[in-house]
């Protein structure tokens, strides 16, 4: 019914658009205008994703609201765009993550005003593009594109280390993602075209397809950050502004587990198949020796930064465990749980984690601290914060009723099919995330106020409020009834496990 | 159809009822003020409890079948689907009864005990909200929603005992409950994760039906070693309850949670939350009746609590604290009963424990009130004269946890005892000796409590007893309310609850014919009144008797006698003190561990090994690559850095194109 509008193409180019035009506003003495074409910008985008939602037909995994122009004949590049089940929750969710930081800014960010709000709006759309690309260059050009956006955003508003964190940021991403352009254009060779469908069904001897899958696996791993590739992540968001803190969380982190889903098992599966015992004891890795590492921060937004990296783990876990389960129990029904585990968690990540780190920004903005002892005792000023944050620090430990329970559950439940002690490192999570979460509750939040500072905050109001509804909502609607989003998945994540399950060795 | 909606409605506004209590009193708390607070959500928990009623009425009087249906369908991924629905039978019914019943006074006590509290609407949505989470639990006609359950009312507890946020000692004891109970989920989930795998559901109904199918199945953890499927499970599980039931060497929180408010200790670390783990092994008996292994474990592991944590309550000087330890020792003689497969005992003792350890705690709590939040018992003495009603209500409260006939507790403790002395299971003796010399303890640090506080002479400070006096009605009337069960619950219901073959739980609870202690029981079992004069035939009865004169002798007729024991074997006491060295132990080991290797891992792993040598060494690989390739030198680490990757791509770019 949507299908004569290009609803993806507007998806991506109007937030560019609006960003370009919120740049022309000029300086701070225009920050009024610029907020205003800012919220335009991506009301107009959240509009935009009700008909995405609605004209999703559930029930095909192939590729919906279709868009392909020709763009680089001469080697068969397209512009190529559509989502499927795996991809059009992602578009939502950054949309709806963009609106979030927009509003959020709109206390938060005094100087160079539209700058920010550019910079947002075009992060947006680059991220859309990722989601929606179908052809394999265009893939490239988004993922690419995205950092340069990011690392402006750190580069500028970030705190006192920012150079060096930007720096870090930028070579750890580029230099994972060099590598998967080779991958990408030998694909494209091979199959005389760059459309990421046709390289499906490419045969791949084995040892091609264990070097494109390293390929892919650096630049995705770079990106989730699995460990040890992780350290970048921490620097950078301790450095972002809230804002940036939340997009990297809430969607860059998920670009990798998508390129999981997207690139390396449906193309590579023969090697995922056989290193899918490497991915696995690295996401236990990142779910145990993380979660410790997160335990002896001091800074906040470095603890949840290393609580972000550890639930990650459960997304890539949920990913690979695929392999071990189909192998003990020889019906791939069984892998679903595991698969959409992953799903789920990218997706609650999100709302949780994002609404942490937009937490630490409301305490920042109010103090310039983020370390946790300069805290104590916020519970008393700032009441309707604390149960907010509170929410959220639970959805971040698991419990049940929050989005956070969900992929958790789902994951684990499932690894019992892989192998009892792959269950036991990722239910440690439940001690681990606990200890870690609500230490730093208690420390930030309880206790006697610790100093005037703390004793003269301001509680939340305005924005924040409508910033943390808007997250709070999600995370309870997702754990009491995950059913609807599930749902959507079901179909692409069938054809992806079915897909990984093929062997396409000549 | 017609009698399942009706059960289904009724379940339904019982559980819904004091949500929607939370809610108001949540977010509109502040709007409605203190007194509407109260009035809305006691109106509602009202609902519920008539609710709980009927539901039991229906289904115990009238004989109407359970009823298990599914609300909605929560996830339907691959071949498995997680519902939300409810099993209504008779064991639900008695736990929903007593969970409303005390709940119910909870909330009418909590006006005089909270009255002055800022924190007082926040209190009743926080109180409100445990009672719909425990409801969920004791609904659940599944694992996942039990769990919901579960973890809910772990964190209603967590904030309940850190009610008081200001203080150091609550947040602390908060933090410890959660994490201490976490430890125990962890082995939960990987139960409910077996269970997934090997039945494919985790709906109860058909995992009951099913059970029979994997007695011989096994499964392998460690390579070579094959434990038995059902063992394995059970004992998962059962590592759940002993998180949350605090069985040893899980109980450590439970001491800790008195930091929050008495009425919280009453209803959550007394009647109801605690006893979930105890419900939760009756739900499972079709499953725990299978594996004698487990079924030792339970056992064991109870008598055990029972004894040992009971003594800890002799030396313990805060009445709130020897409530505590009174409640764990209780907890280990529920799981006892259990393990002796005589689950209708277990759930019994649940109950008359509901009602007399609510009192205690209520009576401790307007003592507690009238001593301005002191609760030191050494500073107190002869409140007998300021507290009447309170003195009476802690009296039968003490007398009734001691099994002293006819009181309540008599009758489920002795049926525990009488039901672990005939029991087969292995351990089963070891158990019987703990249980029994558990008696002369009960009752010693019951009567050591009461001779303490409302005995012996005044010890207060002067300006503290001239204002001494009677707590408010809505204070004592809960206490009078509560008098009543805790001395006649168990007469009235012990036939029909234990001995009666058609009984009160029914076939909601499932033992095995070659355990059935409780059928052997029925055999002696000639009426409550003959069970009381039988009493004076058992080595329990004098125990307990024993106990109060113990308690008598050194506490009104020889005073000195404590302090000179406690001199004498101080090692004793130093070991009792240190509470056996499990907060030491843990403290050490778990917790400094866990912080010091979190410390050791970012220090050494991720600063040194991988940022220092890795990154930036490759950096300065890097650095040093390009300039002796280059000889050009700006000075900055990325522009190398640029220029390498950009090399490095058109490199290979040539590479694949060439």
């Amino acid at each position: 019914m949507f299908s004569h509008i290009p609803l993806l193409s507007l998806l991506i180019w109007l937030p560019i658009a609006g960003g370009v035009a919120v740049l022309l506003t000029g300086g701070d003495e225009n920050a009024k205008l610029a907020r205003t074409i800012a919220i335009a910008t991506i009301m107009i985008s959240i509009l935009l994703c009700v008909p995405l939602y609605l004209g999703f037909d559930n029930n095909s995994y192939k590729m919906q609201f279709t868009e392909v122009v020709p763009w680089i004949a001469a080697y068969d590049i397209k512009y190529s765009l559509g989502v499927d089940g795996i991809s059009m929750p992602m578009i939502i969710l950054s949309t709806f993550t963009s609106l979030v930081v927009v509003l959020a800014a709109c206390r938060s960010i005094k100087t160079k005003v539209a700058q920010y709000m550019a910079t947002i709006l075009i992060l947006q759309g680059l991220m859309v593009g990722v989601f929606a690309a179908v052809d394999a260059i265009l893939f490239y050009v988004f993922w690419e594109g995205m950092l340069i956006p990011m690392y402006i955003c750190i580069g500028i508003w970030g705190g006192a280390n920012r150079v060096y964190a930007s720096i870090k940021f930028f070579l750890y991403t580029f230099l994972g993602s060099a590598l998967m352009l080779v991958a990408l254009i030998y694909l494209g060779m091979k199959a005389d075209s760059f459309s990421i469908l046709s390289f499906y069904p490419l045969p791949l001897a084995k040892s091609i397809q264990e070097m494109i899958f390293i390929a892919f696996l650096l630049a995705f791993a770079v990106k989730i950050p699995m460990w040890p590739v992780h350290t970048w992540l921490p620097d950078a968001h301790t450095e972002a502004p809230a804002g940036g803190s939340v997009v990297l969380a809430a969607l860059m982190l998920k670009m990798g587990v998508y390129g999981f889903f997207r690139f390396s098992l449906p193309i590579t599966p023969d090697a995922c198949r056989a290193f899918d015992w490497v991915l696995i004891v690295l996401s236990l890795i990142a779910i145990v020796y993380i979660g410790l590492v997160a335990i002896a921060q001091t800074d906040m937004k470095k603890l949840i930064a290393y609580s972000s990296i550890s639930h990650m783990g459960f997304a890539t876990l949920g990913s690979f465990m695929i392999f071990a389960i189909v192998r003990n129990t020889a019906d791939f029904r069984d892998a679903y749980m595991s698969l959409e585990g992953a799903m789920v968690q990218m997706i609650s990540h999100a709302f949780s984690t994002g609404a942490m780190f937009f937490g630490i920004g409301v305490l920042y903005d109010r103090l310039s601290s983020r370390m946790i002892k300069d805290y104590g005792g916020v519970a008393h000023t700032m009441p309707v914060f604390a149960a907010f944050f509170m929410l959220f620090a639970m959805s971040n430990v698991g419990l049940p009723g929050t989005s956070g329970f969900v992929g958790e559950f789902m994951v684990i439940i499932s690894a019992f099919k892989a192998n009892f002690w792959i269950t036991f490192f990722a239910a440690s999570t439940l001690i681990i995330g606990a200890v870690y979460t609500l230490w730093l509750y208690k420390r930030v939040f309880f206790g006697p106020l610790v100093s005037d500072k703390v004793k003269g905050l301001q509680d939340i109001g305005g924005f924040e409020v409508i910033v943390f509804t808007l997250l709070a909502v999600p995370v309870i609607y997702i754990g009491v009834y995950p059913e609807p989003i599930l749902d959507v998945f079901h179909a692409s994540v069938g054809h992806i496990l079915y897909l990984s399950h093929l062997t396409k060795l000549t | 159809m017609h009698q399942d909606s009706v059960l289904h409605n009724l379940s339904l506004t019982m559980v819904l009822a004091p949500l929607l209590g939370a809610i108001v009193a949540g977010f509109f708390g502040k709007v409605i003020g203190k007194t509407w607070t109260h009035r809305v959500t006691i109106l509602l928990l009202m609902v519920s409890f008539a609710c709980a009623i009927y539901i039991a009425k229906l289904l115990i009087l009238d004989g109407m079948p359970s009823y298990n249906g599914v609300i909605y369908t929560w996830a339907d991924v691959g071949k498995y689907q997680f519902n939300v629905g409810f099993l209504i039978d008779r064991l639900t019914a008695v736990m929903g009864i007593t969970v409303t019943f005390v709940s119910l006074l909870v909330h009418i006590y909590s006006i005089g005990y909270m009255a002055e509290d800022d924190g007082y609407q926040r209190f009743f949505s926080y109180i409100s909200l445990f009672t719909f989470m425990m409801l969920m639990l004791i609904t659940a006609n599944n694992l996942l929603q039990l769990y919901f359950g579960w973890e809910g009312v772990g964190l209603v507890s967590y904030l309940l005992i850190g009610f008081w946020f200001h203080r150091e000692t609550a947040n602390f004891g908060s933090l410890k409950a959660f994490i201490a109970n976490r430890v125990g989920d962890m082995g939960f989930l990987l139960g409910i994760a077996a269970i997934m795998t090997y039945f494919g559901t985790i709906d109860y109904s058909t995992i009951f039906a099913d059970a029979g199918n994997f007695t011989q199945t096994t499964i392998t953890v460690l390579p070579g070693v094959h434990w038995n499927l059902i063992t394995v499970v059970c004992l998962l599980l059962f590592i759940g309850a002993m998180g949350k039931s605090a069985q040893m060497p899980l109980h450590v929180w439970l001491p800790e949670s008195m930091e929050g408010p008495t009425p919280i200790s009453a209803l959550i670390h007394a009647a109801t939350m605690v006893t979930a783990g105890v419900f939760m092994v009756a739900r499972m008996s079709p499953l725990f009746e299978l594996s004698q292994v487990a079924l030792t474990t339970v056992l064991i592991i109870g008598a055990v609590g029972a004894l040992f944590t009971g003594i800890l309550g002799v030396i313990q000087s805060d009445i709130k604290r020897v409530v505590a330890y009174s409640t764990l020792s209780q907890l280990g003689y529920m799981m006892v009963g259990l393990g002796a497969s005589a689950f209708s005992a277990g759930i019994f003792h649940l109950m008359t424990h509901a009602s007399f350890k609510a009192l205690l705690f209520l009576s401790a709590g307007s003592v507690i009130i009238g001593m301005h939040h002191d609760q030191d018992m050494r500073n107190m003495g002869n409140i007998r004269k300021y507290m009447p009603i309170t003195y009476v209500a802690f009296l039968v409260g003490a007398l009734s946890l001691s099994a002293i006939p006819p009181f309540a507790g008599f009758y489920s403790k002795d049926a525990i005892i009488d039901a672990v002395h005939l029991s087969t299971i292995p351990g089963a003796h070891f158990a019987y000796i703990c249980v029994v010399l558990g008696a002369f303890v009960t009752a010693l640090y019951s009567f050591r409590a009461f001779f303490m506080t409302f005995h012996t002479k005044e010890r207060m400070s002067e300006g503290l007893r001239k204002n001494l006096k009677e707590s408010p009605w809505v204070v004592w009337v809960p206490l009078v309310i509560l008098v009543v069960p805790s001395i006649i619950l168990g007469a009235m219901i012990a036939g029909p609850m234990l001995y009666d073959p058609h009984s009160i739980l029914g076939n909601s609870v499932y033992t095995a014919p070659q355990y059935d202690v409780l059928k052997i029981m029925a055999g002696h079992w000639h009426g409550a009144w003959s069970a009381v004069a039988e009493s004076i035939y058992t080595p329990a009865f004098w125990m307990s008797i024993a106990g109060v004169a113990v308690a008598w002798l050194s506490y009104i007729v020889f005073p000195r006698l404590p302090n000179f024991v406690t001199r004498r074997f101080s090692w004793v006491y130093y070991i009792l003190d240190r509470k056996y060295g499990f907060d030491d132990f843990n403290q050490i080991i778990f917790a400094r561990g866990t912080v010091g290797l979190g410390k050791a891992l970012f220090k050494y792993a991720d600063l040194k090994l991988i940022d220092d040598y890795m990154v930036n060494g490759s950096g300065r690989g890097i650095e040093w690559f390009s300039r002796t390739l280059r000889k050009t030198q700006s000075g900055y680490l990325y522009d190398y850095a640029f220029a390498m990757i950009l090399g490095l791509l058109v490199f290979l770019l040539w590479l694949l194109l060439g």
